[in-house]
């Protein structure tokens, strides 16, 4: 480290309070874990219902990641629970021809991009607000998916398709103990790019100048986000593997982090939900931008589609009832701002997991659909009501 | 206890910010049945200590003693303070836009019967309020037909029909032509005849001096000077030294001159108004503008200069515009701001806040939201590259702020509107339009303005620039076109134009 290295004086406390807001909804996801754990007796950490907890809300989770990036331009979809039917219905369909499961799936993102130019094309050229074009394609996706399906379930030709939801990553046979070997071994690999990655990164800020935490903080942070790459490898280890949908959901949030972060496209897409009058002045084609995000909804429908079709094992017409609910309140519990221009993906993934951790905890204590209906109303309320509070209270707004 | 003499006092004020301390144990005090000036550079705290005084921020925001009337106050909000007596007029106008004029006044206090509104009462009580404020319309107007001047005198009257004992005005003439801003003044003298005290906010110091009885300066949130005008006169000279703690000498930068050929022309341009379509907002302007030069565009409010010049920046304004647009000698087209920004125009918006700036974004963001594609390579930006430029052009342009994550929307007026000129000048524009460059800010961050725009010109690129500050165009230009009711009435050179001449031109010729 260079002498005159720029390091931020600060102690625990003020770091913790200066993150708080952003940290705030792992701790609620923490805390929330830590609550069923003591409630169902630890059953909802074992091995088998974590994993269960991946695929259950897997589809959620990729269609969250598709709404925080429309709430961030300023938008709503709330066609996406209809969409995603009629996709999934269409991948029944696609996949009983037998053309195979991966021109199956890529059909099926085609045909969300396609549906998501036809919704684009209205919200961001002809300039319907996409509350009421997304409540348009809500009915009329329902209406289509009824029309193809005959009002009655598509069952699919064989066990294949089913794979992708509630399938393993494995290498037969390669075992550590009892455990799954590869689970293991991408865990390994895992960590140590994280710390390889957090300190070569570390590093060249120091060498551009600009100002760094003590290493201390950054040891803290790694070892923490490793511990939760542990803890979550290893029950997926002692139970089949890295499930499928894991994967699937990993490249998805891996991808549009990186969009959202480091390409011209997501800072873009926060720009024109900041101010998209100002963005416009400042050469940002926000009609371009505005299509793009929906039609980027319009793919991650279709992945949802075909997802749900696998964990459910069939098509089914009504499939995707109020997912656009829940992939709403996801990114609300996440951070995101209804009036725009701010959201995270990691936060709406979080959010969805919150969500789905309530939901699971209480399926294993038995508590009703009723009663699930109550306490995620609450946590939402809660949850945007404390974004707003600390918000007000540090100026934000 | 405090004596009679003073309506309004404030001791020891402190108010901080995240970051910031926006004022420091400030004191303050305005005598019963004055007129008093606060002046200050922009970021000064003027704005939050009238913030404090008035409610808006409540009493638990800050640590300090203010005295109105004799007692302390404890406000939780405007209405609280309105209720004592003491309205502010805001530099925002906070009038409901589709509601009529005295819909607007009674706003939130309306008469009532039995709880149900009584309109006719409303409206026989508008006139005498309208009358008070020399307003003319007829109070059944909706407030957004309105010109921003006509809206001020509304929110007057709204104030004044709550029995206001003490009326603050937070750069009232900020957004109000000269003939405007001269009724204003006039309507606040009346005020102090009939016993109401004002606290007027201004930058603006030829105003400040002809008003005032009291002025005081506020500098880096401290209070640093004041002056009791009916003991001794004050001159401009003093009050600016006082504003940025040294003697400015010159208002204006020096500029020499260094022009060549035309580089930018517009021949024929007309535009008509997005709603009314046959309503020609600009009738067929013509201008020119050469190598290294600056022009101004002067003229009345609603001249239609901002218009013209964002109907040029690719059609960002107006319905059906026609015209040719001659960019080295070569015609060419604007499609989108986009398009025009790549073929090197650059446009300032005067609006910073609604039209330039993205308020919940960082300064980094702001400055490089216009160039990201040269900041990236295949889509993917380069971050380092990003933040090495919009730490060259903090430096270079001097923006005040703590650190370049801070959001602009706590930035001061001059600084956000240096992030603006540094996202423009990012993306490298030969020809640079900026409206209004200077509007609500302080004596020395203009300055620092003009300075920018002669290094630009001294690069070899041309700078128009729209501006409603007479003094300003004719000492930063070097040609100055007239405008008014959408035509070009005239153009004067440097050496030609006096405020006489070009106020000649735009209403008489």
């Amino acid at each position: 480290m260079p002498e005159n290295a720029n390091i931020e004086q600060i102690s625990f406390l003020g770091l913790a309070k200066q993150n708080l807001r952003k940290l705030s909804m792992f701790i609620m996801l923490g805390l929330i874990l830590l609550v069923f754990a003591v409630l169902t007796n630890g059953v909802n950490l074992t091995p088998r219902n974590i994993t269960n907890i991946f695929i259950q809300n897997s589809y959620i989770l990729i269609l969250a990641v598709g709404m925080v990036l429309v709430i961030i331009i300023g938008n709503i979809d709330l066609s996406v629970g209809s969409v995603v039917a009629f996709s999934g219905a269409l991948s029944a369909m696609l996949y009983n021809t037998g053309i195979g499961l991966i021109p199956t799936l890529l059909l099926s993102l085609l045909i969300g991009a396609a549906i998501g130019v036809f919704q684009g094309f209205w919200i961001a050229f002809v300039g319907i607000p996409a509350f009421i074009t997304t409540l348009a394609g809500m009915l009329f996706f329902r209406g289509l998916t009824y029309i193809i399906t005959n009002v009655s379930p598509i069952s699919l030709r064989d066990d294949g398709f089913k794979k992708i939801a509630s399938g393993s990553l494995n290498i037969p046979g390669f075992t550590i103990g009892s455990m799954d070997g590869l689970s293991i071994v991408v865990m390994v690999i895992a960590v140590v790019l994280l710390v390889f990655f957090t300190l070569h990164r570390r590093r060249k800020e120091i060498s551009n100048g600009f100002s760094v935490l003590p290493l201390r903080y950054t040891i803290l942070k790694v070892a923490s986000l490793s511990a939760l790459i542990i803890f979550v490898f290893l029950r997926f280890a002692a139970y089949r593997g890295i499930p499928t949908v894991g994967l699937v959901l990993f490249i998805v949030t891996a991808i549009f982090v990186f969009l959202t972060n480091n390409t011209v496209i997501g800072r873009y897409i926060y720009a024109v939900g900041g101010n998209a009058k100002s963005a416009k002045l400042s050469g940002i084609n926000s009609e371009q931008v505005v299509f793009i995000t929906h039609i980027i909804m319009g793919v991650l429908c279709g992945l949802s589609g075909v997802v749900f079709t696998a964990y459910m094992n069939s098509a089914l017409p009504q499939a995707g009832n109020q997912f656009e609910m829940d992939a709403i309140a996801s990114c609300y519990i996440g951070g995101a701002a209804a009036s725009g221009g701010i959201g995270t993906i990691i936060g709406a993934i979080t959010g969805g997991l919150v969500m789905g951790v309530i939901n699971n905890g209480m399926s294993l204590m038995n508590i009703g659909a009723d009663w699930q209906y109550v306490v995620k109303a609450s946590i939402l309320l809660l949850a945007v009501f404390y974004d707003i509070w600390s918000r007000r209270k540090s100026g934000l707004g | 206890m405090s004596n009679d003499e003073y309506i309004l006092e404030v001791k020891n004020l402190t108010k901080d910010f995240p970051g910031v301390r926006a004022l420091d144990s400030v004191d303050f005090k305005v005598r019963r049945g004055e007129i008093h000036c606060l002046v200050g550079e922009n970021g000064a705290g003027k704005s939050t200590l009238m913030n404090v005084v008035s409610g808006v921020l409540p009493r638990s925001e800050y640590e300090g003693v203010v005295v109105f009337k004799g007692k302390e106050t404890n406000y939780r909000s405007t209405r609280d303070s309105e209720q004592d007596g003491l309205s502010i007029i805001h530099q925002e106008l906070t009038l409901s836009p589709y509601l009529s004029i005295y819909e607007n006044i009674f706003l939130g206090h309306m008469k009532t019967r039995f709880g149900i509104i009584d309109w006719d009462t409303c409206l026989k009580d508008s006139y005498p309020l309208l009358k008070r404020v020399g307003l003319r319309e007829p109070p059944q107007t909706i407030v957004s037909k309105m010109s921003v001047g006509k809206q001020q005198l509304v929110e007057i009257a709204r104030a004044i029909s709550r029995n206001a004992e003490l009326l603050i005005f937070d750069e009232p003439t900020s957004s109000l032509n000269d003939e405007e801003s001269e009724n204003l003044l006039n309507l606040i003298r009346e005020f102090k005849k009939e016993g109401i005290t004002c606290i007027m906010i201004s930058h603006k110091l030829d105003e400040v001096l002809a008003v005032a009885d009291s002025i005081t300066i506020l500098r880096d949130g401290l209070s640093v000077a004041s002056y009791d005008l009916t003991k001794a006169p004050v001159s401009q000279q003093q009050i600016i030294k006082g504003m940025v703690g040294r003697e400015l000498k010159n208002l204006f930068p020096k500029k020499e001159p260094d022009i060549g050929d035309v580089v930018f022309e517009v021949k024929g341009w007309t535009v008509h108004h997005p709603d009314y379509h046959d309503m020609k907002i600009v009738d067929d302007a013509s201008f020119f503008v050469r190598k290294g030069e600056i022009i101004s565009f002067c003229g009345p409010m609603g001249a239609g200069r901002t218009e013209l010049m964002m109907s040029i920046f690719g059609n960002s304004y107006g319905y059906g515009a026609s015209g040719e647009i001659h960019l080295h000698n070569k015609r060419v087209t604007f499609k989108n701001p986009k398009d025009a920004i790549e073929q090197g125009v650059g446009y300032v918006s005067e609006d910073r806040k609604s039209l330039g700036l993205i308020l919940i974004q960082d300064v980094k963001t702001n400055i490089t939201n216009s160039s990201l594609p040269k900041l990236s390579k295949r889509g993917i930006l380069n971050k380092n590259l990003m933040r090495n430029k919009a730490e060259e052009y903090k430096e270079s342009l001097q923006i005040k702020t703590p650190s370049l994550e801070q959001l602009v929307r706590n930035l001061s007026g001059g600084n956000q509107q240096k992030v603006v000129l540094s996202r423009s000048l990012l993306a490298d524009p030969d020809i640079f339009i900026v409206d209004e460059p200077t509007r609500g800010i302080d004596v020395g961050a203009k300055y620092e303005i003009y300075s920018i725009l002669n290094d630009m010109v001294k690069q070899g690129k041309s700078v128009i620039v729209v501006s409603s500050e007479l003094a300003e165009a004719i000492s930063m230009s070097d040609r100055i076109y007239v405008m008014n009711e959408g035509k070009i009435k005239g153009v004067l050179d440097r050496s030609e134009a006096t405020q006489e001449r070009i106020m000649h031109m735009a209403l008489v010729d």
